[in-house]
């Protein structure tokens, strides 16, 4: 029956020949090579819950009054975007369900990319041939970002509304043409026209989507069509010959229990951990504001970034050239961006090395890379850290005023010093490794070649230098 | 009589004999595993486990139970999450897991990279005004560019930023409360602190619009020159709205005991931009690069507060122009 | 033959010593509290006025008129500066001794919640004392309106939301710490509308009528036992916790399950 269904496809497509490769593409088999999957199922649960919500959802801010089931809220004047979220969060069954699922799925998303960005980094599986793939990647990651900032204030609350006020902020504060940019996006100065929420709506349930999946799919079809990395095989040279499990049947269970494992995953938090509960917060006014508003997790570096600068506008002759939030809310993710992309090619004019890869590194492989990879996630992860300071006061009581001004020496300090500890671990770890490969070499010549009855071993034995013979045969040191 | 494989062969492919006609067991693609009927059985207990769950999903979602989202999500995730669990038995424990050798590709194929170069040479070979063609080809392409982004410009006001000038309070204006009530001189106490608007102005969602008012004693006062008469009786106002990024200042800091605490200060939640009301809302604490615009105030003969002027500069983030000019009354 | 205690006895004894400091300290109540002896005959004016002598006269002077620039001669060694109390009526000491926020060890130090420093019958004492020191407004009785919660809703977003953020978990203004309201009661969130403690803005029945402050309480009270629809509620105060659960639980359960679905490489 099977041979029936296949029949008929493959003599209306042509696709036998294909999908018979694709069954039996080898991929290498490594736990850390699964993390970019769990991305990519979190996308599919983003998309699928994402189109329930289009479902209900209403982007307009015109504005009514609330007469739904949520007392606490009846009577006030909010946006008809505002009104359909607490309606589907009340009022509709498993609507709650499926908002928090997604959002959950957004923060996940987010958070798998970053890890599967730190595995790719540190193991070099961007070098030659695969640059394009880690461009694509590094354009993801930013192309996910905004388009989460856009999911999450299109509900008009409180808290959401500040921080696209903060957005209208950072666009004005961009050299000159800033104001004019901040206008084209919004139609009119903020809260801008009611436009500005169409636009917001179409760019995040198509335009960004679209692109995201064209970008995906063009990054895993680079992945296939180069074939996955793999870490250093014993038996055959790596750089060569690629040892891994075929699609089917062996990666198959795998990849779709993943999935459904990323999926059960965000279901649970959706239903067993709140998150963005919009009725706390209340609708958004432009005179309105709440203490301890933050963005979303995958935001927070820039808030951190913004509450850090100093107070000054870049001014020059009347001109407000540079105001405060470009050096916070633009040049930062601009540096952070620019220098990811880069790093490719930066290290391959630094090595000098223009070969191809398809092994990768042990992050103690390349402690030069370590180390500069560990300073700079530290730098950007303290920086992330310092917007939190206000709720660190809170809860344990540190001024606010002193984790600033800490955190304005310790972001140019610290990663210096962690670069340096992460440059000596990785020397550390290869020393002893290069130590006990000698001393496991000195045992296999030591049993291959046994000293004769009643006399200790001779210095030649035990290792100074190995015996000549076939039985010598030591493989390569790693270098 | 006993036909060999070669001529077997022959025959089949002249037509004569049917393929497969005779039954040779293909020889394996995928490797004999061993079963394992123990994991068989888990993994069927796992998939009839995760069906109940999905029932019950339905189940809950039929009937009304107070916490649906809780159990929704429970069904619905446990079914999943059990799925997952028979799926990953299964690769586990029942289908075989082999580990093939296959090559890498080359990285890229020189013969082909060079039989498209020569495609797009050969093609452009009867070409003769090279320089021509390429130069009008690349006017038209960057022309019609430009053509298809240029009503990207009716977005919105891009090229006349005149708006972000503009502000309701002009002269005689009268301050007014969320209610809608208008705001005496004498309302304003001390140590608190209020939320204007400008009256009869429909759409307060403007971010020119929320003032934030407080009354000092007016020898707590240090104005600007030029402001002296801006504040009667010691009551200032103030944009409410954080010349940083936009956020509403929503905070005010005043000490019930000046002699030993912090004095009074406008403070914004987003990036604790701090501002002092009695100087002209100069910053003192926090990333804002620009003083709060103040609005002065006067007191009418019945006694209400009106607007005496605009604002001393634009409201909201700084931007270009925003030290150029006073917003127009 | 025993072992002596020999090389631990000095960290074992330390660290019973730093025990014993810590338990002893606790128990202490803060330097210069003086709980003046009272049998049960005792008036309450003698009393409320003793009380008042040893505790606060150093600060807020021996008849309540403030001390306007720091005195160092103040009992106990303390520095005494603190404002006047004449005309606060029973409200505002009512506040400051119920939530243990009066005494404080300096003027200018933000006075936290604590445990009450004085027991209910001396708090009562010093109330009526520091009343009589002329006029003021009694101790509110407030009947939150939790039929007008949205009222109350948008009036706490308007007055109390920038510092206390909109579900009341506190948090920053320049120079001061905000608190949580989770433990206020209804008549200690009147009391502190009304006096404007610390850096705190003051709202007189004029900018908020008793009408207002019942909707703005029935709101507070309603933030503390909120419903929680969606789930365990993580704090109410947004992303931060979010991240936290995005992170710490669902990102180490699937790089949990990669890992244990996973080969990993021979070394």
């Amino acid at each position: 029956m099977i041979r029936r269904a296949v029949a008929f496809i493959d003599e209306r497509s042509g696709s036998a020949s294909f999908v018979r490769k694709a069954l039996r593409y080898a991929f290498p088999d490594h736990w850390s090579f699964l993390l970019g999957e769990v991305a990519l199922y979190a996308f599919v649960v983003l998309v699928a819950t994402g189109i329930y919500l289009t479902l209900f959802f209403e982007p307009s801010t015109a504005k009514t009054i609330y007469h739904g089931s949520y007392a606490p809220l009846h009577g006030m004047k909010m946006s008809k975007a505002y009104a359909s979220a607490i309606s589907l969060s009340f009022d509709v069954k498993a609507g709650l369900l499926i908002r928090q699922t997604h959002h959950w799925a957004a923060d996940v998303f987010v958070a798998a990319i970053v890890i599967h960005l730190i595995r790719v980094f540190f193991t070099g599986a961007y070098r030659k041939p695969r640059e394009l793939t880690y461009v694509i990647g590094v354009l993801l990651l930013f192309t996910v970002l905004l388009e989460g900032y856009l999911g999450y204030s299109m509900v008009d609350d409180l808290l959401s509304g500040m921080g696209l006020a903060i957005g209208y902020g950072v666009a004005l504060s961009i050299p000159f043409v800033g104001a004019n940019l901040a206008l084209a996006i919004w139609g009119h100065p903020f809260p801008g026209d009611p436009d500005f929420w169409s636009r917001m709506y179409i760019a995040h349930v198509l335009i960004f989507p679209v692109l995201i999946g064209a970008l995906l799919g063009a990054h895993l079809a680079l992945v296939a069509s180069r074939h996955h990395t793999q870490f250093k095989p014993r038996r055959v040279n790596g750089e060569r010959k690629l040892i891994g499990v075929p699609t089917f049947p062996g990666q198959a269970p795998r990849s779709l229990g993943l999935f459904l494992a990323v999926a059960a995953v965000l279901v649970l938090l959706g239903g067993l951990v709140q998150i963005n509960p919009i009725w706390l917060w209340g609708p958004y006014h432009v005179g309105s504001a709440t203490n301890g508003a933050q963005p979303d997790w995958y935001l927070g570096w820039l808030i951190g970034a913004l509450r850090l600068m100093p107070s000054f506008d870049v001014v020059i002759a009347n001109r407000t050239v540079v105001p405060n939030p470009f050096w916070g809310g633009i040049l930062f993710p601009l540096v952070v961006m620019a220098a990811l992309l880069a790093w490719p090619w930066l290290e391959r004019r630094a090595r000098g090395d223009r070969a191809t890869h398809n092994v990768l590194d042990r992050p103690r492989d390349a402690p030069v890379r370590t180390a500069i990879g560990a300073g700079f996630l530290t730098w950007v992860v303290l920086i992330f850290m310092a917007g939190a300071s206000d709720r660190v006061l809170v809860f344990l009581n540190v001024s606010y005023a002193s984790q600033i001004d800490f955190y304005r020496v310790a972001i140019w300090v610290l990663p210096l010093i962690v670069g340096l500890l992460a440059w000596r671990l990785c020397l550390g770890l290869k020393a002893k490794e290069a130590v006990e490969h000698d001393q496991r070499a000195a045992v296999r010549s030591a049993r291959r070649a046994p000293p004769p009855a009643g006399s200790y071993p001779s210095r030649a034995a035990i290792g100074a230098a190995p015996p000549r013979g076939p039985s010598a045969g030591r493989t390569k040191r790693r270098g | 009589m006993k036909i060999g494989p070669k001529a077997l062969a022959l025959l089949t492919a002249l037509g004569f004999l049917r393929g497969g006609g005779r039954r040779r067991p293909p020889q394996r693609i995928v490797p004999e595993g061993s079963s394992d009927r123990r994991a068989e059985l888990l993994v069927a207990i796992l998939l009839f486990g995760a069906a109940a769950c999905a029932v019950m999903f339905v189940v809950v979602y039929a009937l009304d139970w107070p916490n649906q989202t809780q159990y929704l999500g429970l069904c619905l995730g446990v079914a999943l999450a059990l799925i997952a669990l028979a799926l990953f038995v299964t690769g586990e424990r029942i289908i075989v897991t082999e580990h093939l050798e296959e090559d890498y590709p080359p990285p890229g194929d020189p013969e082909e990279e060079a039989a498209l170069a020569q495609i797009a040479g050969e093609s452009a070979g009867p070409i003769t005004r090279r320089r021509l063609l390429t130069g009008a080809a690349g006017a038209a392409g960057a022309a019609l560019g430009i053509a298809l982004v240029v009503p990207a410009a009716s977005l919105g006001p891009v090229l006349d930023t005149e708006s972000l000038y503009s502000s309701p309070w002009h002269r005689g204006r009268r301050l007014v409360g969320e209610d809608g009530k208008p705001y005496r001189a004498a309302d304003i106490e001390t140590e608190s602190f209020y939320t204007a608007y400008p009256e009869a102005f429909v759409d307060r969602e403007e971010l020119a619009a929320p003032l934030i008012v407080v009354r000092l004693e007016p020898s707590q006062l240090e104005l600007p020159p030029g402001r002296e008469d801006w504040a009667p009786q010691g009551i200032v106002a103030y944009s409410k709205i954080c010349t940083h990024a936009a956020c509403a200042i929503a905070l005010y800091r005043t000490p019930r005991f000046p002699e030993a605490e912090p004095g009074p200060a406008l403070v914004c939640p987003c990036h604790y931009s701090t501002f002092n009301p009695a100087t002209g809302g100069t910053v003192e604490f926090g990333p804002a690069g620009r003083d709060l615009p103040q609005l002065p105030l006067m007191v009418d003969a019945a006694g209400y507060l009106r607007a005496a002027a605009n604002f001393s500069g634009p409201v909201g983030p700084s931007f270009w122009g925003v030290r150029t000019r006073r917003p127009s009354a | 033959m025993r072992r002596p205690l020999g090389k631990r006895a000095v960290p074992l004894s330390l660290a019973a010593l730093l025990l014993a400091a810590t338990i002893a300290a606790a128990a202490q109540p803060p330097a210069g509290i003086v709980h003046t002896p009272y049998g049960p005959g005792q008036s309450q004016r003698r009393l409320g006025a003793a009380l008042f002598a040893a505790n606060c006269a150093s600060c807020h002077g021996s008849l309540g008129q403030g001390v306007a620039e720091p005195n160092p001669r103040g009992a106990g060694g303390v520095t005494g500066q603190g404002p006047p109390l004449v005309g606060v009526g029973a409200l505002a000491p009512d506040f400051y001794l119920r939530t243990g926020r009066m005494p404080i060890e300096r003027a200018g130090e933000q006075p936290e919640r604590q445990r009450p420093l004085f027991n209910q019958r001396e708090i009562r004492a010093l109330v009526a004392y520091v009343a009589s020191f002329g006029g003021g407004p009694p101790i509110p009785h407030p009947h939150p309106a939790f039929n007008r919660l949205p009222d109350g809703m948008t009036l706490f977003t308007e007055h109390c939301a920038g510092c206390h953020q909109i579900a009341g978990q506190g948090g920053y203004v320049t120079g001061a710490k905000v608190p949580v309201l989770q433990h206020a009661t209804p008549t200690e969130i009147a009391e502190a509308v009304r006096i404007g403690p610390f850096v705190m803005p003051r709202f007189s029945p004029k900018a908020i009528s008793d009408k207002e402050l019942d909707e703005i309480i029935a709101y507070v009270q309603s933030t503390k036992n909120l419903d929680d629809p969606g789930g365990i509620g993580i704090g109410h105060i947004g992303p931060v916790p979010e991240g936290m659960v995005a992170w710490f639980v669902a990102a180490v359960v699937l790089v949990g399950i990669c890992a244990m679905i996973g080969k990993r490489a021979r070394a």
